[in-house]
């Protein structure tokens, strides 16, 4: 499979930090490449690297240029990413419980009419996915996910809102997320989970990591109000499974 | 031990230090100073190492009172007005503040951000190895927001230590290098020299997050959406309407905007002490170039302990003469502190 794909461009950002882009759309054979080369890199670390992010289609790497130049450090990415793709491990498994619709999920009824349908289908819809951690960004612990049904591809919304709520659920695009933090945003808003990707003085500090599986669970806004006050206590609200 | 107290201060002022690294990968900001340099510059100063937790002041003035003890403290960066007690106190400069004196700042005068550094530096419960305030994500010791008029912390009581003056390179002037990418391929010619052949100014709506710029609207090839991908401090990114925006030090860690250009490591402390309104322009440069001037950069801050001189002695300006090109030869001999037996060749 890693084979059919061309070898990433290394396209430079700044002086110190390079793009390894292995597609310029949203691809999952190329975050699988992202995130293997992410994993090699922590395998066999190249001296001078200080930090890696992924992101759904290319890895950012930081490095300092005092200690290895773009052109050095360029060919040793081109030959790790050209290595074949190690065997796929277990991934973990969140089941992440959300409240739609109501307060906790402005945008369900309107998505469900721009779609043509009911909010129950889209909640089952949504629930129904079997989706991947492709990248965290924007704000800590953002989790962005693919593995979207195609029938709720939608366009992000032309304005987009200066401020949704912590743990937002929301779609956007081909895209779904796990939202932490408020947040400005142009998703369109499914519901709102009690639990913290990130949560400062808790042991993970951050629950989900690029490559993660998550799927979705609906509980009522009862039941939200209750695990999120053992969520703010500092209790891991999500459950573990090993996929 | 003794406390500094802020008496008053305005907005955009906050605690930042080397900034936090090492978790971007879960979405969390560096945030830290937005002059590396003149951090490094004023924490030396004092003693402490060079991304020790300082006051990040913004434009406005600011003041601040010793309490229980003397406190040694240090401004570098923007220069403004500055007073002890009513007496003037130089830019560069150590100085004690002593049980109950006020230090007072005037606003920038031209620049941005005056670092306030303290022997001791400010104390706290570092997050990812940092203290810097980051706002948004509620981070930041010992208060994780911008500074408040009665906000305090707790220094070590200043050290007998004789005071000292740190002699900096004459600023560098001139337009503000970037290296194109990573994605110029999604504007042509045409547009990739409007955006460095024109003037730019930089919006008053900037902030630590990014810095807008005014002039020409830059068009797009293929529209301005791309798959979000990772930014650095630096990324000129630019949304629909054409106006870039400078990544600064509280960027989001990703973005969804072309990149057309970064600014090297080494001006974006220049880029970020520009005061709003001022016209500058950009000039591309090479890798080899930027990364050398990156390797200067850091140098430079490595070298700051041996910038410093007596704070009570006229010694030689250095850099003036060294621009001066009448002192090739002493120069170096002074530096090494060997002046006389360099002097002999």
């Amino acid at each position: 499979m890693a084979s059919t794909l061309p070898p990433p461009r290394l396209l430079p950002s700044g002086d110190s930090a390079v793009t390894v882009e292995f597609s310029r759309t949203i691809d999952d054979d190329a975050n699988q490449r992202v995130l293997a080369l992410d994993k090699a890199l922590v395998a066999s670390p190249i001296d001078g690297i200080t930090e890696a992010v992924p992101t759904y289609r290319s890895l950012l790497v930081h490095y300092d240029p005092g200690k290895i130049g773009f052109d050095a450090l360029g060919e040793k990415l081109l030959a790790l990413a050209s290595q074949k793709l190690p065997p796929a491990t277990k991934a973990r498994r969140w089941r992440i419980p959300v409240a739609y619709g109501g307060e906790h999920g402005i945008d369900l009824e309107d998505v469900a009419k721009a779609l043509n349908t009911t909010p129950d289908d889209i909640v089952a819809r949504h629930v129904a996915g079997d989706y991947k951690v492709a990248m965290i960004g924007f704000t800590p612990g953002w989790s962005y996910l693919s593995g979207l049904d195609k029938f709720l591809h939608m366009s992000r919304r032309q304005n987009p809102r200066v401020l949704t709520p912590a743990g937002t659920i929301s779609i956007g695009g081909v895209q779904a997320g796990i939202q932490c933090l408020a947040a400005p945003s142009g998703w369109h808003l499914l519901g709102r989970t009690p639990v913290r990707t990130y949560q400062l003085h808790r042991n993970p500090t951050f629950l989900t990591e690029p490559g993660d599986r998550v799927t979705f669970y609906a509980i009522d806004h009862k039941t939200f109000e209750e695990l999120d006050r053992a969520a703010e206590a500092g209790e891991i609200v999500a459950d573990q499974v090993v996929a | 031990m003794s406390r500094l107290v802020v008496t008053s201060i305005g907005p955009a002022s906050s605690v930042q230090d080397g900034g936090r690294h090492g978790a971007q990968r879960y979405g969390l900001t560096v945030s830290g100073a937005m002059d590396r340099l003149s951090l490094a510059a004023a924490n030396t100063l004092v003693g402490n190492g060079p991304f020790a937790a300082a006051v990040e002041i913004g434009p406005f003035g600011a003041s601040f009172t010793a309490r229980d003890g003397a406190v040694r403290i240090a401004i570098s960066g923007a220069p403004r007005n500055a007073d002890v007690a009513g007496n003037p106190i130089a830019m560069d400069t150590s100085v004690i503040l002593k049980d109950g004196e006020t230090l007072t700042l005037g606003f920038a005068r031209g620049g941005a951000f005056t670092y306030l550094a303290i022997e001791g530096a400010i104390k706290g419960e570092p997050v990812f190895g940092s203290l810097a305030v980051n706002a948004r994500a509620g981070l930041g010791s010992p208060y994780p927001r911008p500074l408040q008029a009665g906000d305090e912390f707790n220094i070590d009581a200043a050290s007998g230590a004789s005071e000292l003056r740190i002699e900096l390179p004459k600023p560098v002037s001139g337009p503000i290098r970037v290296l194109l990418g990573p994605q110029d391929d999604e504007f042509d010619d045409a547009n990739k020299a409007l955006f460095l052949d024109s003037e730019w100014k930089i919006s008053a709506t900037s902030d630590r997050m990014g810095y807008r710029l005014e002039g020409p609207a830059i068009k797009h090839l293929h529209g301005h959406n791309i798959v979000s991908d990772g930014t650095v401090n630096g990324s000129i990114q630019v949304p629909g309407n054409g106006a870039p925006i400078v990544l600064m030090m509280d960027r989001g860690t990703s973005g969804g905007y072309p990149k057309i250009a970064t600014v090297i490591t080494a001006d974006v402390g220049r880029l970020a002490q520009t005061s709003a309104g001022t016209a500058f322009r950009f000039k591309a440069v090479s890798m080899a170039e930027a990364q050398d001037e990156a390797r200067k950069f850091a140098q430079l801050i490595r070298s700051l302990p041996d910038r410093l001189r007596p704070a009570d002695t006229t010694s030689l300006n250095i850099e003036a003469l060294s621009d001066a090109n009448v002192a090739g030869y002493a120069v170096s001999a002074v530096d090494a502190g060997t002046w006389q037996v360099a002097a002999e060749p």
